[in-house]
């Protein structure tokens, strides 16, 4: 039975195999394809929504799956649950306040989110940043990258049934997360890297807990190679599945470790070093085959390299200032505010009306843990951004997934879905 | 003055360290596809800008007549590890541009959200629909005559309740 018998309205459009993976296909035109379906007859192409609220589509991701049996044909992923129009709200804060509105992007690395937007603002500022406070921010960003590819450990294994691994890999996160609170003050949403440096200097003992940390992490990264790398089940489901190859990431301007993982050797950290990166020593890890496999083998071995990072950075952090002595982006130390009138009065004005920054427009990008986070501010001379735009690497990176999952079981579509780490936050914005 | 690609490059103003050219929206595909057969193999980034209450100075290059809109186009090479953005005006009463999804298929996403946003079309873009707003929605949010709404909050306790 061809399917052009079955439903009269659109869906000569179902049957109709385009030369791409992508369902372009609107509500509407979905909706009119209907299909009875109590017709035994009814069921060679099904239309079938995953989400939103699937377990396994991390956050609120819903894809339209064209389905053939159990087989996907063409997907879509459908975004926007999230999106409550942070770039439009950045536009109303001062650029202090703007750090607080890009942390909760990607929630998961929020850090990386307040350093892509304080770098673009110092460019356009023209200000450097003392050396201690550029080494803090590698120092936290590097163990945020820890906490979010443990994040994606546990969420990953939860997908594929390896429930410990959940349990695990929230259990160390939330070691690094403990961290986090005592230098910032928060678990999540820190707010913490901010133009000019960073809010607050390290704790007195910053350098044991660092220490324990490490300690802590590396022999359980071992544990989960005992637990999963070499696992028959587990690599039955992950490799060969969800293939892309270099060429195709590209294409798609996928970044991070989707790229990475089809055999690209791209890291900003490397390759367009900011911060000190250039100065110290990791290895940028690259898979071969671009599968699920892969992708889960770069991201546990990227939070070995995360932490040969660290250890590096606790011998070579210098002292310092934490943040600038420019006064135009740093108010007066407290002691001042008690002398000088001037002092409060400056004081005040950075709270209120915040620091203007010279008209121009700049492109920061970071190497996040998901791929290249950038931010591109348009500043009119004004305190407040004049445009934020973030280039998301989920966002992008979500292009990929309909090519992923083409011609793959819908249980493959899981595994894919987690290979891709998507975070929803990030996405719709 | 320089041209790169056949479009003027970015004036006194450099853009803190990345080359930045300005094709007219008729040169838009012609300059991505140059650029593209000269080794920039990555379409990283896609948005768009609303000049409309823009106080400063723009500082185009010499013969570049700034418009309402400016689409914003950053491009890697991966193997020269060089980054290149394209910065091109589109009028308000014609906001069209020729879509770059042939050139670099990921510009689908990132040309359906400009579209959603700032409702510039891209013409032969193989799905232009919104992507972060209900397909049903009215306006374009990310215009600068686009008004950001307020719900009004309710205290319990409040005695001027509404």
């Amino acid at each position: 039975m061809s399917t052009t018998d079955i439903a009269p309205a659109g869906a000569e459009r179902v049957s109709r195999r385009e030369p791409s993976a992508v369902l372009r296909m609107s509500e509407t035109e979905a909706a009119e394809i209907g299909g009875d379906p109590d017709d035994p007859g009814d069921d060679e192409l099904v239309l079938l929504n995953m989400g939103p609220s699937h377990p396994s589509t991390h956050g609120v991701l819903r894809l339209m799956l064209e389905l053939s049996g159990e087989t996907v044909l063409r997907s879509k992923p459908v975004i926007g649950y999230l999106h409550t129009g942070m770039e439009k709200t950045g536009e109303q804060l001062t650029y202090l306040q703007g750090g607080t509105n890009v942390t909760r992007m990607d929630y998961a690395s929020p850090l990386f989110n307040e350093l892509a937007f304080s770098l673009a603002t110092e460019r356009l500022l023209g200000i450097e940043v003392p050396e201690r406070a550029t080494w803090i921010r590698m120092l936290m960003c590097e163990l945020n990258r820890v906490s979010s590819h443990l994040l994606f450990m546990a969420t990953n294994g939860m997908d594929l049934g390896a429930v410990s691994m959940m349990i695990y890999g929230w259990r160390e996160r939330e070691e690094v997360l403990r961290f986090f609170e005592k230098v910032t003050g928060l678990r999540m949403n820190h707010n913490y890297i901010r133009p000019g440096g960073v809010a607050a200097d390290l704790p007195a003992d910053w350098r044991s807990d660092v220490l324990e940390l490490i300690e802590l992490i590396e022999p359980r990264l071992d544990e989960y190679d005992t637990l999963l790398t070499g696992q028959p089940i587990w690599r039955e489901r992950l490799q060969g599945v969800g293939i892309i190859s270099a060429a195709e990431a590209v294409a798609l301007g996928a970044t991070g470790p989707i790229l990475r993982g089809a055999g690209m050797a791209w890291d900003l950290r490397r390759d367009e070093p900011y911060l000190f990166y250039d100065q110290v020593d990791f290895d940028v890890i690259v898979g071969t085959h671009g599968d699920c496999y892969d992708r889960y083998a770069i991201r546990l071995n990227e939070i070995r390299e995360s932490l040969r990072i660290v250890s590096q950075i606790i011998d070579a952090m210098p002292s310092g200032d934490y943040r600038t002595q420019d006064k135009k982006v740093t108010p007066p130390p407290r002691a001042r505010i008690d002398e000088s009138m001037e002092a409060l009065i400056h004081h005040f004005k950075i709270f209120t009306e915040g620091f203007k920054v010279p008209a121009g427009e700049a492109y920061a990008a970071v190497e996040s843990p998901r791929g290249e986070l950038g931010v591109y501010l348009v500043s009119d001379g004004t305190s407040v951004p004049y445009r934020v735009h973030v280039r998301a690497p989920s966002f992008v990176n979500l292009q990929t997934l309909p090519h992923l999952m083409q011609d793959g079981l819908i249980a493959d579509g899981v595994a894919i879905i987690s290979s891709v780490d998507p975070i929803m936050g990030e996405v719709d914005r | 003055m320089t041209e790169r690609y056949g479009a003027p490059v970015g004036g006194d103003r450099p853009s803190r360290g990345q080359a930045v050219i300005h094709p007219s929206p008729s040169q838009w595909l012609d300059v991505a596809a140059a650029a593209r057969a000269d080794g920039f193999d990555q379409l990283i980034d896609l948005t768009a800008v609303d000049y409309l209450t823009y106080g400063a100075d723009r500082s185009l290059p010499e013969g570049v007549h700034p418009e309402r809109f400016e689409v914003v186009a950053g491009l890697i090479s991966h193997e020269r590890r060089e980054r290149l953005r394209m910065r091109v005006q589109v009028p308000a009463d014609d906001p069209t541009l020729p879509s770059l999804f042939d050139l670099w298929p990921g510009s689908e996403s990132l040309e359906r959200e400009v579209y959603d946003m700032f409702g510039i079309a891209f013409e032969g873009h193989p799905d232009l629909s919104r992507i972060l707003m209900p397909e049903d929605w009215a306006g374009y949010p990310l215009r600068k005559d686009y008004d950001t709404g307020r719900i009004p909050v309710q205290f319990k306790a409040a005695s001027n309740v509404r």
